[in-house]
């Protein structure tokens, strides 16, 4: 075999080889067992997370010279589903904040009476599962004191935020945003309903009238457009039964990485 | 001149052998997964936050007009770069994406599972790491074979290694039995710098983790600095076994790799006489 005959022999194994784990590797991606295997390093990590990490750290926060003058909105930028359109076009006065599911006394709360709520304000940075952060300040009720109003029922588990965009056309509904949160996460100091944005009313791109801020997490967790509350032991029954509209395709329900 | 004989010493520990192909197998889907990930928003910043009209590194497509191509900009200089970053893919079907499908876990723009990929083989590369540190610090691999001896940093000894290396001359003999300097250097700055700062990057990235230790994302500069660094990071280590696979090629291919896999590498004791 002449050198030239040699690599090019050795050229064509390397590519060879390089396509079939490419191809093996994009097979594991498509199966669900492969795929699923993968998937349980999410619970390490949350575990794990939950080891390391004191339950009520705050998640960093910023002087007000910090906040970014381009904070990037994203996924629903202005919601056109029917009934979320009437609320924005009336200035939001017809809002009504449900608070329902395993709770002792369900709630219907205006944007006025969400304002007379335990509030907190916060600079903190928002980072977007893409790659890219933004710091916003951010004022809201906080989550823990209204649960407690609601008076969470004991086998309550998680908080599932209905939201009022939809993302997705689909034809069974599907594509209606939502986020759901532990316990260990709602009762965080942090963890606020945010009504306003950089000391204004909260934008329609950034979630008007009510967005969640859950700081120790990704930005897909921050629900926008927020519509009810419901309190449930068990997620499964819920949009495709992984927790939220990015967890149904294919995100981590846990998104502190 | 009559050929020497070969003589088989036991060279790499299985602890160290192990450990270093899980490496090759992590450190690969590690990378792959990672520029998928990238494709999600391809483009550095440095900082806390994302300066979106002034990425200092960006990848993505343009269109021409007539034709989309590949623009790769790093601070204020700009390269097209169609075919391999921004826009790759067969002629004819070619799609906007910032690193091409043969680089990337999956090989199809995926963001989901991508992450799925990055974050199961980091959790194996950082268990891999934690038994290679623990058992080369309790065995006396990182002390006996890595760090540099005194002898080893003599200006004198570290051009002689850089000259001899520089053509391509490598040790023989008695010499052969161990690592020298540059060896030494380029495996330790790779274990105690290069590799813990992808941890260390990669974990300031974490949200739920910057909580637990606000200064060390503070320490890189903020989070999109911390992003940078593990993306720069991760090709001063591609460059690493890119030189490693040369040095492996050149100073004997088949000799390196059995010694990798069984140990034993072979040598050729010096006769009395010879000319290094």
């Amino acid at each position: 075999m002449t050198s030239a005959n040699r690599r090019g022999w050795l050229q064509a194994a390397l590519a060879g080889t390089g396509a079939l784990v490419l191809g093996a590797c994009d097979k594991i991606t498509n199966n669900p067992q492969g795929i699923g295997f993968l998937q349980k390093a999410e619970g390490l990590t949350r575990r794990a997370q939950r080891l390391v990490v004191d339950r009520k750290a705050l998640a960093k926060e910023f002087p007000a010279k910090d906040i970014s003058p381009d904070f990037r909105p994203n996924g629903s930028i202005d919601p056109s589903d029917p009934d979320y359109v009437a609320l924005r076009d009336k200035g939001f006065a017809d809002y009504r904040l449900v608070v329902d599911g395993l709770v002792e006394r369900p709630l219907s709360l205006s944007l006025d009476e969400l304002r007379a709520l335990p509030a907190r304000t916060q600079i903190t940075r928002h980072d977007c599962v893409e790659g890219w952060s933004s710091i916003g300040k951010w004022t809201g009720a906080r989550l823990g004191p209204l649960l407690d109003r609601a008076g969470l029922k004991k086998n309550a588990r998680y908080i599932v935020f209905h939201c009022g965009d939809t993302l997705e056309q689909t034809l069974d509904g599907s594509g209606q945003y939502y986020e759901s949160i532990d316990l260990i996460d709602a009762y965080h100091p942090q963890t606020i309903l945010a009504y306003a944005m950089n000391d204004r009313t909260l934008p329609v791109a950034h979630g008007a009238p009510l967005r969640l801020r859950v700081e120790r997490q990704l930005g897909y967790k921050h629900a926008k457009y927020i519509m009810r509350l419901e309190a449930v032991d068990d997620l499964g029954q819920i949009g495709r039964g992984k927790g939220g509209f990015w967890e149904d395709r294919g995100y981590e329900w846990y998104a502190g990485i | 001149m009559a050929q020497a004989k070969k003589v088989l010493v036991y060279r790499h520990a299985a602890v160290t052998r192990l450990t270093h192909w899980i490496n090759v197998v992590a450190l690969t889907l590690l990378l792959m997964s990672g520029l998928n990930i990238f494709g999600a928003h391809p483009a550095l910043y440095w900082g806390q936050t994302s300066t979106f009209a002034r990425p200092w590194v960006s990848i993505g497509a343009e269109d021409k007009g007539d034709r989309m191509v590949g623009v790769t900009q790093i601070g204020s200089a700009k390269f097209d770069t169609t075919g391999v970053l921004g826009y790759s893919g067969k002629v004819g079907s070619r799609v906007p994406v910032a690193f091409p499908s043969w680089a990337t876990v999956p090989s199809f723009r995926d963001l989901a599972d991508s992450r799925r990929w990055h974050f199961f083989f980091a959790w194996l590369f950082v268990a891999n790491g934690l038994v290679y540190w623990l058992v080369g610090l309790i065995g006396g691999h990182i002390r006996k074979d890595l760090v540099p001896t005194t002898a080893d940093v003599k200006p004198k000894n570290l051009w002689h290694e850089i000259v001899t290396h520089a053509r391509l001359r490598f040790p023989k003999g008695e010499e052969a039995r161990r690592y020298n300097v540059l060896q030494k250097g380029a495996y330790l700055g790779v274990v105690l710098i290069l590799l813990p700062l992808m941890v260390l990057t990669g974990l300031s990235m974490s949200p739920g983790f910057n909580a637990a230790t606000p200064w060390l994302v503070d320490f890189f500069g903020g989070r999109q600095s911390a992003r940078t660094i593990h993306f720069l990071t991760a090709f001063t280590i591609v460059g690493f076994v890119l030189l490693h696979l040369f040095m492996v090629v050149a100073s004997g291919t088949w000799n390196n790799i059995r010694s990798m896999i069984t140990g034993r590498y072979a040598i050729v004791p010096e006769q009395p006489g010879d000319t290094a």
